[in-house]
């Protein structure tokens, strides 16, 4: 009963039991930060709109970003995944998402940014519905966390348009 | 010469009583993992509800290693999520992030593209011959939850099995030569 053998066995499972209680506080400790995050996002410049080969448009544009992700930080958060995306429905497809942009910001000093930049995945759609589109830009963010639950959110800005014709 | 036959019967009795007490308890703790997974899967939805993170195509926030959990639900594929889906193919599960989301009006059936944070490009180059997108059945779960470091014991496990074996040796002797 005094063996070295339980002794060992007992501390293991104790101090395991401790870390997995912690790594759930830590989680739930999350819900109780209040976040107040911001963003704009301005299109600075259609680059060009074109159809390609295969039939689908593409796009190219210049964004500029200005967003302030502070409050998203708690202690348990490694890093915040923030991506840009533009949405908008044709008559084939309910919803399209199209991720044009997104960072990874590890920590907070970085998360208060102003950045220009031009779209780092392509803007093609399943199709060629994009002559005067009218579409929203979402600035997504993921919190991942040191341990435990992640969670997400957006701001959804709406109001963009793409042109009438190619260029 | 009669009582040396009747003690060592009576020994020879006690010691297969005490060999099928172990077995069957050693059966019931192995069991009973079996009933907690199995539980794990009906409540998470998801074919396999906890993953091990294999490679670092999605460093720095999942690192090799690290253990995600997992649920699926009937709500639709967003962008930004984190899932994981089974190239036709290959039977190692991948955990990226979904970037492209195409989803038709009526039928619900979606389109989807993925990359890893940590890779250039998106993973077209996984897929399978000719496969442009993903769909909805090749998504076996989205990532709700993540614990650090835990996974290194499957890794080990699962790259060097030499490990497994003396692992399982080891217990099977505790499990005999222990006294109760």
């Amino acid at each position: 009963m005094h063996s070295f053998g339980y002794r060992a066995n007992a501390l293991l499972t104790f101090a395991v039991t401790i870390l997995a209680f912690i790594c759930a506080i830590a989680s739930f400790s999350d819900k109780f930060s209040n976040q107040t995050p911001s963003a704009q996002i301005q299109i600075l410049n259609i680059n060009w709109f074109q159809k390609q080969p295969h039939g689908n448009d593409e796009v190219s544009l210049t964004l500029n970003v200005t967003a302030d992700l502070q409050s998203l930080f708690t202690w348990n958060t490694k890093q915040v995944f923030a991506f840009v995306a533009a949405e908008y429905e044709t008559s084939k497809n309910a919803l399209n998402q199209v991720s044009l942009w997104d960072a990874i910001i590890p920590e907070k000093e970085h998360a208060k940014f102003w950045i220009q930049i031009s779209n780092k995945y392509r803007f093609i759609d399943q199709g060629h519905n994009l002559r005067g589109k009218d579409f929203n830009l979402t600035l997504h963010w993921h919190v991942m966390p040191k341990t435990g639950k992640m969670f997400a959110d957006k701001i959804v800005m709406s109001g963009y348009q793409l042109p009438n014709a190619y260029r | 010469m009669g009582w040396i036959g009747e003690t060592v019967d009576s020994i020879k009795s006690i010691q297969i009583r005490q060999l099928f007490t172990q077995a069957i308890s050693l059966g019931m703790i192995v069991t009973s993992a079996l009933i907690i997974w199995k539980a794990l899967m009906c409540v998470t939805g998801s074919e396999s509800p906890v993953v091990v993170v294999l490679s670092g195509s999605m460093e720095p926030g999942f690192k090799r290693g690290d253990i995600l959990f997992l649920h699926m639900s009937k709500d639709p594929i967003r962008a930004g999520e984190i899932v994981v889906f089974n190239v036709d193919g290959r039977d190692i599960p991948i955990v990226h992030r979904v970037i492209k989301v195409h989803e038709r009006e009526n039928t619900g059936e979606v389109d989807v593209l993925t990359k890893g944070d940590n890779n250039y490009g998106d993973d077209r180059l996984l897929y399978a011959e000719g496969q442009l997108w993903l769909n909805r059945h090749h998504i076996m779960g989205r990532a709700v939850g993540f614990l650090p470091y835990v996974g290194w014991v499957t890794i080990i496990m699962t790259e060097k099995p030499i490990i497994k074996y003396i692992l399982i040796g080891a217990l099977g002797l505790l499990v005999i030569t222990s006294k109760d």
